[in-house]
């Protein structure tokens, strides 16, 4: 075996000096890093370590979710938050293992390497004295031909095995063979090894170099969107990328193709789009579904989601027509979705052409792409078979002038409950089919014009992805070759005939063999060595 | 077909118990079998390991003893049968399943469960096949076998559904099924795990439960070795299947190939301690009493996965919940 359980060695006599003191004790650390024993005992905390961010909800994976923790957990949430106990993977305890893991890595398969780079470069060793001591032993047994060229041919037969193999002549006129095989394991394992660091490297990297965005692009060849921060609902960048540093591109939705079963489940989703990939260049068509994105370069766009987007036309008690299109958002697997459209700029008087904030105009609901026909307040299928709208409506101040980023998908409750803004229709929401208009008491008019699909996108760059891969292949290949392969050694020891033997040609050939690793087919394969080595000795 | 896979099911765990059934009753009344010399003969005499089980010379047999032998390997070999009948059985049943959602039977928590239940099987008659001797450990894998398909049909059953569009993909199948073969040979792997524990508790004069179900088991040593190759072998396909096959999927479905996922989390986990396992077995100062150990964690963090995480956590994996 190559791996030697280092431990730190006993403690020496009573160092003299105080520095050679700190050395010591630094050396010894550096071994205890590196012991094998500290590796399980990381891999062990490492396991461990993970466990939390699966209970706990994770702002990287879902953010709304911590929030809601936050809510349910008031006192115990800001001190788990303080822990790192939403954000596990980036936390520095985490950090902490991993990366005294990895120097531990790095302390134990440096060495390693080199030694295995040396053992690559000598020869076996020459054999024991006594084979027979050995695990395997074949006793000796004469041959026709004088030890040398018996010899000759026994290594000969080895390395047509691929064994690694040596003949030396002894001072009492015998021969040895030392061969050996198995070099792959090592080789393999630190293979393994070097490749979880280039993976960690490369994950590392990715994420200081990669960058993500989500948008929700509702279809139309004037909605196109171009891949700049601002365009983007949600965004995050990697901590060495600027927002100047995106690649160029702008996409636009022409089509969005979804499938379903008659239950309801969907079967396929497929969106058409048009691209541009150079500033004033051409736009191009392009597909993408999900499970096949699309691959532009330095960007990949991945089909998230899709839903139905209202077109509302909206004209005021003076007239003025207003069109909006908004996306609804699903809230269920048959689509029922839910918006609200919002008309702040409406109810201008001509007169004075001042706008009134309390006379601002908004419409709340759900968008059901197929009815329910015994009532139930939400779709029974995704596809819109028999669509229809239900809203209310409200007027009043929307409290979107007051600076702060409020929600589009829904309306702003403390508006509400604070009564500047108030409901004007039926205690029942208003039923609207494609091409109905509904008149409100005020006079003004709302009609819905029909719907757009939209579809949401995740748009993601990680460079070094290819590395990660490249060395998780790398790794999982090493990783095989030390499992499967074994480490062990054969010694042939060829002697001229005993003295007393008449004739005085031929020689003894006597047989070891030594397996390096735990290998139970050792057995077989020494006896098939030996018996075919003996075949060779007598053509 | 939907039916018939149903009722296939219920009369696999019923053959599965039948044979789980005759090796109980080869292990009680065969004391005297074949297997049971096999097994009792490490503890008198050094015996290289792996070699072929065979009667010592020197073994003196009670006249009554021979019929009760008899009568034990009888019911072990009738308990072999049905165990292979069982097998042809859950196979049918993961077929007719698969024809009757027209797709690759494994997209939901129960499908899983059957798929990586049947590949233990399978699993298990080989090595069966190979290694006649290790007949014993037949009573614990069918009694796993009944418990994981039990717990399947209990907890987890869903009708037939088709599969959402994000899983019909290439490299899903990929995934799935490698990951299926994987936990299969885990499975496998962690009862000669668990019974060369006990029976290193037995050799070691304890006799508390469970160390009495340690006294007709293989001599630890082939349990260890045993142990070993079913995990080494396992090892690489998980790696392959969870964590390369996994974020290739993941990377063209959701557009990252690693997101802390419950069940990446815990297939993450799962990696890193059979990792451990294997790293303690190659270490020559830790025990391998202490090794094996680790590889039943292992096994843990599999069934935490499998059941747990389907179950409690909300997450872009669990389709247990979505129905199909
Ligand atoms: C990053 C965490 C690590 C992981 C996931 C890991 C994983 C593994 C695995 C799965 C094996 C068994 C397969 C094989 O033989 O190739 C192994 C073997 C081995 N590891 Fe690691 N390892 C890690 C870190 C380390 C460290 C820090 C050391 C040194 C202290 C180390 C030293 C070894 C040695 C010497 C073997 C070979 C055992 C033999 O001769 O069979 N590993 N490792």
């Amino acid at each position: 075996m190559t791996a030697v359980d280092q431990r730190p060695a006993p403690a020496a006599e009573p160092p003299p000096r105080r520095t050679v003191w700190a050395w010591a004790l630094l050396r010894n650390s550096w071994r205890q890093l590196t012991s094998m024993r500290t590796a399980l005992v990381l891999l062990f905390l490492l396991a461990v370590a993970a466990i939390p961010g699966s209970v706990l909800p994770q702002r990287a994976v879902n953010a709304e979710k911590v929030v809601g923790y936050f809510r349910e957990h008031p006192d115990l949430a800001p001190f788990l938050d303080r822990l790192g106990g939403f954000g596990v993977y980036a936390s520095p305890w985490f950090a902490a293992i991993y990366l005294l893991l990895f120097t531990s890595l790095v302390g134990c398969v440096v060495p390693r390497l080199l030694d295995h780079l040396r053992a690559l470069r000598t020869v076996p060793p020459d054999a024991p004295r006594r084979l027979e001591r050995l695990p395997q032993h074949a006793a000796p047994v004469a041959g026709p031909r004088d030890p040398a060229a018996a010899a000759a041919a026994a290594a000969a037969g080895l390395r047509r095995r691929r064994f690694r193999t040596v003949v030396r002549e002894q001072p009492d006129g015998a021969w040895t063979v030392s061969a050996e095989k198995g070099y792959l394991k090592e080789t393999g394992n630190l293979f393994f090894h070097f490749a979880l660091l280039a993976v960690l490297v490369g994950v590392g990297f990715g994420n200081w170099y990669g960058w993500h965005g989500n948008r929700l692009l509702v279809q139309g060849s004037d909605r196109g969107f171009c891949n700049s921060v601002t365009q983007y609902d949600e965004s995050s960048l990697g901590p060495r990328i600027e927002a100047s540093d995106l690649p160029f591109f702008c996409l636009r939705l022409t089509d969005f193709v979804a499938t379903y079963q008659d239950t309801g489940q969907p079967k396929s989703f497929g969106a058409r789009v048009e691209v541009q990939t150079e500033q004033d260049g051409p736009w191009k068509p392009d597909e993408f579904r999900v499970n096949h994105p699309l691959r532009l370069p330095q960007a990949n766009v991945h089909l998230l989601g899709h839903g139905y987007a209202p077109v509302l036309r909206f004209t005021d008690r003076y007239g003025e027509q207003q069109t909006k299109t908004v996306p609804f958002l699903p809230r269920d697997q048959m689509l029922t979705s839910e918006g609200v459209v919002q008309f702040p700029d409406v109810n201008i008087d001509p007169k004075t052409n001042k706008r009134n904030e309390d006379l601002q105009v908004a419409f709340e609901g759900v968008y059901l792409p197929t009815v329910d026909p015994n009532g139930s307040p939400t779709s029974v299928f995704p596809a819109e078979r028999s669509p229809a709208l239900f809203l209310t409506a409200y007027r009043g101040n929307l409290g979107v002038d007051a600076g702060l980023p409020g929600s589009v998908y829904a309306l702003d409750r403390g508006q509400l409950a604070n009564g500047e803004l108030k409901q004007v229709s039926g205690a029942r929401p208003q039923r609207l089919t494609a091409g109905q208009t509904w008149t409100l008491d005020d006079g003004s008019k709302l009609e819905f014009l029909g719907t757009q699909q939209f579809a949401t996108l995740s748009i993601r760059y990680d460079p070094t992805q290819p590395l990660v891969l490249g060395g998780a292949a790398i790794g999982l290949l090493g990783l095989m070759l030390s499992l499967a392969g074994h480490r062990r050694r054969v010694w042939f020891r060829v002697s001229p005939p005993e003295a007393s033997e008449p004739g005085g040609g031929g020689s003894l050939m006597e047989a070891g063999g030594l397996p390096r690793t735990d290998y139970p087919g050792f057995a077989e394969e020494f006896e098939q060595v030996v018996a075919a080595v003996r075949d060779e000795r007598t053509p | 077909m939907a039916d018939w896979s149903n009722q296939l099911m219920a009369v696999t765990v019923l053959t599965y118990l039948a044979a789980m059934v005759c090796y109980a009753a080869e292990y009680a009344f065969g004391d005297r079998s074949h297997i049971g010399r096999a097994a009792v003969r490490p503890a008198r005499q050094l015996v290289g390991a792996g070699a072929p089980a065979e009667p010592p010379a020197d073994y003196d047999v009670a006249a009554g003893a021979v019929a009760r032998r008899d009568r034990g390997a009888l019911f072990g070999l009738i308990g072999v049968g049905l165990n292979w009948l069982a097998f042809a059985l859950h196979l049918g049943t993961a077929v007719t399943r698969g024809l009757a959602a027209g797709r690759m039977p494994w997209g939901n928590m129960y499908e899983f469960i059957i798929a990586v239940t049947l590949v233990g099987s399978a699993v298990w008659l080989g090595v069966l096949t190979r290694r006649p001797a290790v007949r014993h450990l037949g009573l614990f894998v069918t009694l796993a076998l009944v418990v994981l398909l039990g717990a399947a049909g209990l907890i987890a059953y869903t009708p037939v559904g088709p599969l959402v569009p994000a899983l019909n993909s290439y490299w899903y199948i990929v995934h799935v099924s490698t990951i299926i073969l994987s936990s299969g040979i885990f499975l496998i792997g962690a009862v000669p795990a668990a019974m060369f524990l006990i029976k290193t508790g037995h050799d070691q004069g304890k006799r508390r439960f469970p160390y009495p179900l340690g006294a007709k088991v293989p001599a630890a040593v082939t349990l260890e070795r045993l142990t070993f190759r079913l995990h080494a072998f396992a090892f690489p396909l998980f790696t392959f299947g969870a964590l390369i096959a996994g974020p290739l999927w993941a990377e063209a479905s959701w557009g990252r190939y690693w997101g802390w996922d419950p069940k990446e989390v815990w297939a993450f986990i799962s990696w890193v301690v059979y990792a451990a396992y294997l790293h303690a077995r190659a270490t020559p100062s830790v025990k391998r009493t202490t090794a094996t150990w680790i590889a039943l964690v292992g096994f843990a963090t599999m069934l935490m996965n499998l059941f747990g995480v389907n179950l409690f956590f909300e997450g872009l994996h669990s389709y247990a919940n979505a129905g199909g």
